[in-house]
């Protein structure tokens, strides 16, 4: 933005704002109580305003962050698959393979505590305590060498001493100083002598197929299924589903479906595809990476009923330590059968 | 330069030959003969005989069972989960400058929000006079406008930056649309809250799960931004932020807050994640520029082009395109068939709004020869699009954000077409 544009843009403020001061209103709504603005008003400036009290040491946020955090962010902070890593890749802005993390890009440690508590857990969101953000934010500090203490304790009152390594390496939009701003001549005729292709999109091979042929395919797929379960004997069963309850617990397994797929095109994802896991064998879906204690427990025979899943639900790492799924359970037994009861749906 | 191309470029014996053909045409009133009497003719159709579904079919209409395949895409391997990701309007498909509103592409950060109206709140705090709570009756009560504007991710064609990946303008532009939007004025709103003295900033926030942020100065706000509940005259869609969203003409999608229920009123930015970490561009020098709203004057070809080759063959052809600015509007659009050694004025059809779509054509005989087609946008400023390396020369390739350069397709003689950079 130029200068000038600048100084127009806030003498256009000025105006605006004097306009607003004596602009009609019209009564409509209500005044917010205090309790309201609190509950939604949680953002965070860099200057610290915002900043709840509390406090947590890199050691709480380490056992936080191994909790609810590494099973996409990876247990140092480096990214699992696709997921945001975020730690690392000091000095790579300017070479060909940037690595963007809070301790290489990011401008203010104010940003973290603000995203880490107003949008995650992925899929759990606003559910850590103001000192749990505080030592995650800590460990995350620790992860980027930004702080060496592993007693370090980050609070309120020393959050804005702590500053980030890359505060100074953005600037205000300047394109319009850019040689490409502005009204430009243009070639209309003659304007190369000749030109060639220098790339193709085709020797990348990346495009989505066809969604068509693919669903023609599948749907090829599925017949045969469809074929080889009619040949099957028909029997009478003795669990027929409750649909009301599985309409239940598809709402409910909203909570599970960043983690886990269930239908057609399932993929395994951050967790295992879960099409027909109410009794299967415990850690057996093909391709999915378990934990250690899961694949044991699997090969020492543990099958996927409905009581084992109960226990299993209720609290994922009392029933199974070192158990990958970094969720911290449904203590309500109605909830839990509404999502088996889905589960059992979903073949 | 004429209406016909040529191997060799255009010539004067190629505009001759053009003008040939065209005089045969008009003599013999046309080009083709059929073989045969045509069967969709002679024989009675079923859809001519037997009777259709009644009115009651039907109390919300959906496209043709033909048109199945016009329906927003995913690329898979860009993201780490669909819940957080993006798919692609099918503009490949669309003609005319509205964009249906089952068919807008989807930016989500924690899936797709399902707020109950009757819980619905908007509140506005920070420095104003009054911090108010309004329903989304209180929003209907105020005065209303209508306006078209484009939303365009600021990442649309980011994945281009290092040359020609995905074959298709739905993955290389798709992730645009343009819809009529109904709804209250913002400055309406901050008029009715009274912004204090200072208050230069404007915090937006949304009701999903990611309680997605972003920084608007106060000059943007009281300017031309709209709080919508209406998209082409119906209720927003629960994908675009139902029932309420921002809109904020010809900047960064990313700031159009959808399921909109704060609007906080400060002194200074609040650069939040989605303003620092995202959505910022990084340059060759290791630095990057922040805060950059406005979106570049850019435009594509829809047809010809990956996904809608040439399937006619030589002859009369239409070929047309969209064209955008965050910073007015499109009065002209020049095409290349040559790769850009020569260039016509396209044909620009249909309104002409600020920061909204505009639709252009270019109509001409085909010889059947392979082209190098492109299209560059002008707009109401003088701005010209750049070409890529152009733009490269000045950001680097490190870029994900703001990528406008001119995209051009090969055509070969076949009529298929292949996303390729040229030189």
């Amino acid at each position: 933005m130029s200068k000038s544009l600048k100084l127009l843009l806030t003498a256009a403020t000025l105006t605006a704002l004097g306009a607003a001061a004596s602009a009609q209103t019209y009564g409509l709504g209500r005044e917010a109580l205090p309790e309201e603005v609190a509950a939604w008003d949680i953002d965070i400036r860099p200057d610290g305003l915002g900043l709840p009290e509390g406090a947590g040491s890199v050691l709480e946020g380490e056992e936080v962050y191994l909790e609810v955090c590494a099973s996409c962010h990876g247990g140092f902070a480096e990214g699992t698959g696709r997921w945001p890593p975020l730690a690392g890749g000091f000095g790579s802005l300017d070479g060909e393979d940037p690595f963007k993390t809070i301790g290489s890009y990011w401008p203010y440690l104010s940003t973290v505590w603000d995203y880490v508590h107003r949008a995650m857990p992925f899929g759990d969101a606003q559910s850590l305590s103001d000192d749990e953000v505080y030592a995650i934010t800590a460990f995350l500090l620790y992860m980027n060498d930004i702080v060496l203490d592993d007693e370090f304790v980050l609070s309120n009152e020393n959050f804005t001493e702590v500053r980030l390594p890359n505060e100074d390496g953005f600037y205000m939009d300047d394109r319009e100083e850019s040689p490409l701003w502005g009204a430009r001549e243009v070639c209309m005729t003659d304007c190369a002598e000749s030109v060639e292709i220098t790339m193709r999109a085709n020797i990348l091979d990346v495009t989505p197929e066809d969604a068509a042929l693919r669903e023609e395919r599948e749907a090829a797929a599925s017949d045969e299924v469809v074929e080889e379960a009619a040949a099957e004997e028909p029997a009478e069963d003795p669990n027929a589903i409750d649909m009301e309850l599985a309409e239940a617990g598809e709402r409910l397994f909203r909570q599970c479906s960043s983690c886990h797929q269930v239908g057609d095109s399932a993929q395994n994802r951050t967790g295992p595809v879960l099409n027909g896991i109410v009794g299967h064998p415990a850690g057996q879906v093909e391709d999915f990476r378990y934990s250690r204690p899961m694949e044991t427990a699997g090969d020492e025979g543990l099958v996927w009923t409905e009581d084992e899943l109960h226990a299993y639900l209720e609290d994922p790492r009392g029933y199974l330590r070192g158990t990958r799924m970094a969720f911290r359970g449904i203590s309500d037994e109605g909830e839990r059968a509404a999502i088996i009861e889905y589960l059992r749906t979903q073949e | 330069m004429t209406d016909s191309h040529h191997k060799n470029g255009t010539t004067r014996r190629g505009f001759l030959a053009g003008t040939a053909m065209a005089g045969a045409a008009a003599v013999t009133g046309t080009a083709a003969r059929a073989t045969g009497p045509d069967p969709a003719i002679t024989e009675v159709q079923p859809w001519a005989r037997y009777l259709g579904e009644g009115v009651d079919a039907r109390p919300y209409g959906t496209p043709s069972e033909h048109e199945a395949h016009v329906v927003r895409r995913n690329v898979e391997w860009l993201t780490a989960d669909p819940i957080s990701s993006v798919n692609f309007t099918p503009i490949h498909e669309l003609d005319g400058i509205i964009t249906p509103n089952g068919l807008c592409f989807e930016r989500h950060h924690s899936g797709i929000a399902e707020i109950e109206p009757a819980q619905y709140r908007l509140m506005i705090n920070g420095m104003v006079d009054r911090e108010l709570v309004f329903t989304l009756e209180d929003l209907m009560r105020f005065p209303r406008e209508n306006r078209v504007y484009f939303l365009e991710c600021a990442a649309n064609s980011g994945m281009e930056w290092r040359g020609a990946q995905l074959n298709g303008c739905q993955y290389t532009h798709g992730m645009i649309h343009n819809v009529m939007y109904t709804g209250v004025r913002l400055r309406t709103l901050l008029e009715e809250a009274g912004v204090q003295p200072g208050g230069e900033w404007l915090l937006a926030e949304g009701a999903d799960a990611s309680a997605m942020t972003r920084s608007i100065p106060m000059e943007k706000a009281l300017d031309d931004c709209m709080v919508a509940f209406k998209m082409n005259g119906e209720a927003l869609r629960p994908e675009q932020g139902y029932p309420v969203r921002l809109v904020v003409p010809g900047w960064e999608g990313n700031m159009w807050v959808k399921w909109l229920r704060r609007l906080e009123v400060g002194d200074e930015a609040w650069h939040h994640r989605e303003e620092t970490s995202k959505y910022t561009d990084l340059l060759e020098d290791g630095r990057a520029r922040r805060f950059t709203w406005e979106m570049d004057a850019k435009s594509v070809i829809t047809s010809p082009s990956p996904q809608a080759p040439i399937t006619h063959g030589p002859g009369p052809m239409v070929l047309t395109g969209l064209a955008w600015s965050g910073r007015g509007t499109i009065p002209r659009v020049d095409v290349t068939l040559d790769g850009g050694i020569n260039w016509v004025e396209a044909r620009m059809d249909g309104p002409s709004l600020d920061k909204s779509l505009h639709r252009f054509y270019y109509e001409f005989e085909w010889d059947g020869s392979p082209m190098l087609v492109q299209s560059r946008a002008h707009d109401s400023t003088g701005y010209v699009q750049p070409t890529k390396d152009e733009l490269r020369e000045v950001r680097g390739e490190n870029s994900i954000y703001h990528n406008n350069g001119i995209q051009t397709w090969a055509v070969a003689e076949d009529g298929s077409v292949e996303n390729v950079e040229i030189a």
